[in-house]
């Protein structure tokens, strides 16, 4: 789960990491006295889970009240990448000296954390590690050891940072590294960490992906959930508790498991197909699984067919045949469901369908030919 | 012969007395695993359809000699259960649990490789391993699965394991062994720890290796196998059209960064000699020609 700017400031804030004063605002009443309680100049920043907002004219520095104003009324509701303007950070502007970038993230091939740290800050992290990948000192952390005070001297050493910065970025960092790990982060980020001129260090933007499987020990995490941007297909999703990721075709896919889901976007593709979304029932789903599945698929205005893939483990097909069969009479489908069942308990499963034939259920004996069925029948439609 | 696990692996099922671990644990008794002992705190001195439930894996480890575990508890509890495990002494665990926060596995699986230095984790969120005939772990359907080899296969993926199985044990293929590693950032058990196994196993002749978007684990087996295989491999990669940024169900299917493609996979694996086929089904086929031509 990414994080907006000031919800990652937020975030910081808790692990006492220095971030600048500021506020989260949906008006432009509420931007100007923020603006006025934290003193000009300030900066407008506009939070959408989008990069490049700044091109975008998202970010913008006021030096009085009218500007906040002209700022303010701009930026809210503007349009960014599809992602619409709702709330916006007001910040007293920082005086900045230098420029820095620090995160800590996964190295999934290590098996350990990953410190980066970078004279160079304030620019893509990944265009650095094109261009000057000596410019981005890395350390690697043992989790189960954690990041010590004199490993953390070193690392600010390695990366030339300037001498008056040395303590204020030690500090910072071993903050970071305490909110990467105790806030379950799978990405703590400061692109630009800043040096000021009277030579404090803090964060001016915050950067923070966060592990939603580490949902259950953070209450707090409830509040960051109601600005995720969500489509209609995949809020109704989430509200039956599906495991769904909106896609832009036409050929709707069900399936369980998902190594065997994102192959069988791959095999619609193959066969000239357009995948709708991925949509995981998991192991062992029930046959209401299975219809609230299908109804989620089937509200999809672009999806022209339905392909489900059930290859059963856990999963019992004769409970995947009575779901579709529920489906049947609990929705109106608009599109047909093309139908393929393997493992266990397969001819129970095909026999539910045999008993009770419907022109909207068609059954196909491979993946492969299943696929082509839902391909034709789209092109069809 | 086999790889890391046979009849004679004696299991402890960790949460034994909940519903998914009775439900398994049972089904892989039918299976023939020795299933020796079950473990839950509160229930000790109880069994479950006879197999014995102890406090702590430490006790019932003494009272059945075994070696393996295989937990079945909720994600909060999966750090202490697989550090108790390592701590007992259990040299094989497995953890069939999903939803295992990333920072729980980064810090059980370095802490059990520093101080356990020989005792392997396989998964979390995999779907465990079967010897077919032998012993099966997890939550694998083991009527899929034909014993005698000649194939072993390892994937990060449940269902498409099943459907490879599937399909070449419909061709009158067999299996020596088939592990399913897991979809999580940190796998204990890697593709390399298979395939370093699967070319030390006189029965195993060829391998089919399965992978999916995420990390780079897939391009280092593709290095493996080019260095140190002698053995045929055939591999499929989930994924091609996954969009970037999303965590396509498994925690660590993702692309981050233009990192983690299924192409950029394939393209290692292809260079690496590996035979890659482009969808699920294509496996069985390519084993065949592959098994064929031993």
């Amino acid at each position: 789960m990414d994080l907006m700017e000031y919800q990652g400031k937020q975030f910081f804030a808790a692990f006492d990491i220095p971030v600048s004063p500021g506020k989260a605002v949906e008006t432009v009443e509420d931007a100007i006295a923020t603006a006025n309680e934290v003193g000009y100049p300030v900066v407008v920043k506009a939070q959408v889970l989008v990069g490049g907002r700044g091109k975008a004219g998202g970010v913008k520095l006021a030096n009085n009240e009218e500007e906040a104003r002209e700022h303010a009324t701009n930026i809210l509701g503007m349009d960014i990448k599809g992602h619409t303007v709702h709330v916006v950070w007001i910040e007293h502007a920082s005086d900045i000296a230098k420029e820095y970038y620090a995160s800590f993230t996964l190295d999934r091939s290590a098996k350990k954390h990953l410190g980066m740290l970078s004279a160079e800050g304030g620019v893509e992290i990944e265009i650095v590690a094109e261009e000057n990948p000596d410019a981005i000192a890395k350390i690697h952390i043992d989790p189960s050891i954690g990041l010590t005070k004199e490993q953390c001297e070193e690392w600010v050493r390695a990366a030339k940072l300037d001498d008056e910065a040395f303590e204020g970025a030690v500090d910072i960092l071993l903050k970071l590294y305490r909110a990467y790990v105790e806030g379950d982060a799978d990405l703590a980020e400061i692109n630009p960490l800043i040096l000021t001129p009277e030579g404090k260090v803090h964060a001016l933007d915050a950067k923070v992906t966060l592990d939603e499987n580490a949902e259950f020990r953070h209450e707090d995490w409830e509040q960051y959930k109601g600005t995720q941007v969500l489509d209609d297909r995949e809020k109704m999703a989430r509200d039956k508790g599906l495991n769904y990721i909106g896609l832009d075709g036409e050929i709707g896919i069900i399936g369980n498991g998902a190594g065997l889901v994102m192959s069988t976007l791959d095999v619609v593709n193959q066969v000239g197909g357009t995948p709708a979304n991925f949509l995981d029932v998991g192991g062992g789903a029930s046959a209401d699984v299975l219809a609230n599945s299908i109804e989620v698929v089937n509200s999809d205005e672009k999806v022209k067919a339905i392909f489900l893939n059930i290859f059963g483990g856990i999963t019992k097909c004769d409970e995947v045949a009575k779901g579709v069969l529920e489906a049947t009479e609990r929705v109106q489908l608009k599109s047909p469901i093309v139908v393929r069942l393997d493992g266990t308990n397969v001819e129970e499963g095909r026999a539910i369908l045999e008993a009770n034939p419907n022109d909207m259920v068609i059954a196909a004996p491979t993946m492969i030919d299943a696929a082509k069925k839902a391909v034709e029948l789209a092109k069809k439609a | 012969m086999s790889i890391f696990v046979n009849k004679d692996t004696k299991v402890i099922y960790q949460g034994l007395t909940g519903s998914q671990g009775q439900f398994h644990g049972l089904r892989n008794r039918a299976y023939g695993t020795q299933v020796v002992a079950g473990t839950n705190p509160k229930k000790a001195g109880t069994d479950v359809d006879g197999v014995p439930v102890y406090a702590t894996v430490a006790e019932a480890k003494e009272a059945t000699g075994a070696t393996a575990s295989c937990i079945f508890i909720p994600a909060p509890g999966v750090k202490g259960a697989v550090e108790e495990a390592a701590q007992a002494g259990i040299e094989f665990i497995v953890v069939i649990t999903e939803g295992v926060p990333s920072h729980d596995e980064a810090k059980f699986y370095n802490y059990v490789k520093n101080t356990y230095p020989n005792t392997n984790i396989l998964g979390p969120n995999c779907p465990g391993i079967i010897t077919p005939g032998e012993c099966n772990i997890g939550i694998i359907p083991g009527d899929i699965a034909l014993p005698g080899g000649p194939v072993g296969v390892v994937s990060r993926s449940g269902t498409l394991t099943y459907q490879a199985v599937h399909e070449i044990s419909q061709r009158g293929i067999g299996q020596t062994t088939c592990v399913g590693i897991g979809g999580d950032p940190v796998p204990g058990v890697s593709h390399i720890d298979c395939l370093e196994r699967f070319e030390a196993d006189a029965e195993t002749k060829a391998v089919i290796m399965i992978g999916e978007i995420g990390g780079t684990a897939e391009e280092e087996a593709a290095e493996f196998i080019a260095n140190k295989m002698s053995k045929p491999v055939v591999a499929y990669i989930a994924g091609v059209t996954a969009p970037a940024g999303k965590k396509m169900g498994h925690a660590g299917a993702i692309i981050s960064g233009g990192k983690g493609t299924a192409q950029g996979k394939m393209d290692a694996l292809k260079e690496a000699g590996a035979t890659v086929v482009l969808n699920p089904t294509e496996i069985g086929q390519a084993m065949a020609d592959v098994v064929a031509g031993l």
